[in-house]
């Protein structure tokens, strides 16, 4: 197999609902062993374009090839080497952790000694061995996750694909998980995932990509958009006299304001004299960190809450 | 690691699904399948039928409920699976999106629950025909035959209700079915008595419906007959399977497959 084909390749993909474009002309080409993150408000068509890529989305136009292969609606194969951790876990309520596993591997016409082994190591990597026989209704967040993540990988998997892979798990769950993302990376698979948690998209893609109204709005490395699109500092002061201070500071012009409730965010080039000035206002709370994904995603995206 | 499945052979895994998970709850599943046909037996064909004080189509009235009982409970059993339980898989707990993440195809998956209705209806024609045979109210051997027959009146009574799933919002959608439909069959088609005694236009509408034609089977086999005009009646139990299975499948794919 030829190296340089990438694993992911999409062109001008666009589909619709009634009427409304929710994937717009949208492309992608992701490099075997990439790790690469689809960012968006809700909406924005991200879990969409995962279903056309597995094939369960018919899509309305454009070019879809998967592994080397192209794919319609229908095309059950490409799934064979691919595994998916969906938005909302949908393990079997009727059968045990092990159980599951084992079941979802017969779906892949996977039996036998090989599978029972594998299944062995998968429950170590998903740290649930102890957990084997028990029903998955007494299993916390975090472990339903991690089995949902086993049962992805039962078919040994070249391509895994996750929607919000640790949406709703506490700090400790999604370290866990991002520590498996990660081993499975330097693995040599290849992860596509959804993510509205900026930190999880900057320690774990290579690149990513922000989408609004099904279009991808930027795209590159973390570092890349960050340098790209945003000031290298900012700086939150909170406090009821914001605007006081805001009306007498005496701002370059490369510096940004952003207010958002009762926060004021200053985007500088340099932070010193920001600083400097924030200090006179004793009552005036403030702190000043890198700028991050976060900070691009609110830029590129906007912050009004979007209710879908 | 990586094979696949013949291709006709990929229901089996979904079909095999299901029977593990009936498995574990095999101990009331089937107190279900053999106590309810039981106390139907004793409390109508005992009971309501020594105030009959006449023979039925010159058979016991117990004798004559027990060949009707075979029929109408391959209907509950594959409609209740092919609503509340496929709905379940489908709606509720997602299990079929997560066999559509897989290499398998959603007709896979509406095939492996067609099978699977009527593998249940097996079970409980089977339940049924050891009560009664028990009981000494089947003829002879020949009854083994309703098993498979039971197998095809499940397919049939899944395969509408599959329709019905597929356009359900709620599990309260499915009281339509049974009340319109499930109910005045069960009712009028001649499980528990002959239908010739009924008004020309319920006689007429019983014999477009499938419970009909499954009593028309099975019930001269329980009684030491032959069925006639068998292909007449097999057909029409296809012809059923043959216009539901393709709607439920584009109605289902429609819903889950947008």
């Amino acid at each position: 197999m030829d190296t340089t084909n990438p694993v992911v390749n999409i062109r001008s993909l666009c589909k619709s609902y009634d009427g409304q474009r929710v994937v717009d002309n949208f492309d992608l080409q992701v490099q075997r062993g990439e790790c690469f993150g689809l960012l968006g408000p809700n909406g924005a068509g991200k879990t969409t374009i995962l279903r056309m890529m597995l094939g369960m989305t018919p899509p309305e136009s454009g070019e879809l090839n998967i592994l080397e292969q192209p794919v319609s609606q229908g095309s059950y194969q490409v799934r064979q080497k691919i595994g998916v951790v969906p938005q909302m876990d949908n393990l079997d309520p009727d059968f045990s952790v092990v159980e599951n596993l084992r079941t979802y591997a017969s779906y892949f016409n996977l039996s036998g000694e090989i599978v029972r082994n594998r299944i062995q190591e998968l429950l170590e990597f998903a740290r649930l061995t102890n957990k084997a026989d028990e029903q998955i209704d007494s299993l916390s967040g975090g472990m339903k996750r991690r089995l949902t993540l086993a049962r992805a990988l039962v078919n040994a998997p070249e391509l895994l694909i996750l929607d919000e892979p640790t949406t709703g798990l506490d700090p400790q769950a999604r370290q866990l998980i991002w520590q498996r993302l990660r081993e499975l990376k330097h693995s040599g698979h290849t992860l596509i995932m959804t993510t509205h948690y900026m930190e999880e998209a900057q320690r774990l893609c290579d690149r990513l990509a922000i989408m609004d109204h099904g279009k991808v709005i930027v795209q590159g490395t973390p570092q890349e958009l960050i340098d790209a699109h945003v000031e290298p500092h900012v700086i939150e002061v909170v406090g009821n006299d914001v605007e006081r201070w805001q009306a007498q500071f005496n701002k370059q012009d490369s510096t940004r304001f952003e207010s958002l409730g009762e926060s004021l965010f200053i985007y500088a080039q340099d932070e010193k004299p920001v600083i400097e000035d924030l200090c006179k206002f004793s009552h005036l709370d403030f702190i000043h960190r890198r700028a991050n994904l976060e900070d691009v995603f609110l830029k590129m995206t906007g912050r009004d809450l979007r209710e879908e | 690691m990586k094979t696949q499945q013949t291709a006709w052979l990929r229901w089996y895994p979904v079909w095999s699904r299901n029977m593990r998970v009936w498995r574990k709850l095999i101990g009331p599943a089937l107190l279900g399948n053999i106590g309810e046909p039981l106390l139907y037996l004793l409390a109508l064909g005992y009971g309501l039928g020594s105030f009959l004080g006449q023979k039925i189509e010159g058979l016991e009235y117990v004798v004559f409920l027990a060949s009707g009982l075979v029929c109408s409970s391959a209907m509950n059993t594959a409609s209740f699976e092919g609503m509340y339980s496929a709905y379940t898989r489908m709606a509720v707990q997602d299990t079929w999106i997560g066999m559509l993440t897989a290499p398998l195809t959603l007709r896979d998956i509406i095939y492996a629950e067609v099978i699977w209705c009527g593998t249940k209806s097996v079970i409980s024609v089977a339940a049924i025909l050891l009560v009664a045979t028990a009981m000494g109210l089947v003829a002879d051997a020949r009854a083994i035959l309703v098993l498979p027959l039971g197998w095809l009146v499940g397919a049939c009574f899944g395969s509408m209700a599959l329709v019905m799933t597929s356009i359900a919002k709620t599990y309260d959608f499915f009281l339509y079915y049974f009340t319109l439909l499930v109910t005045p069959m069960l009712l009028l088609s001649g499980v528990f008595f002959p239908i010739d005694g009924m008004p020309e236009l319920v006689q007429t509408i019983a014999k477009i419906l499938p419970l009909y034609h499954a009593i028309a089977l099975m019930r001269p086999l329980m009684i030491g007959q032959l069925p006639t005009d068998v292909l007449l009646h097999l057909t029409v139990l296809g012809l059923y399977i043959l216009v539901a299975l393709p709607i439920a499948i584009r109605l289902i794919s429609r819903r889950l497959l947008r």
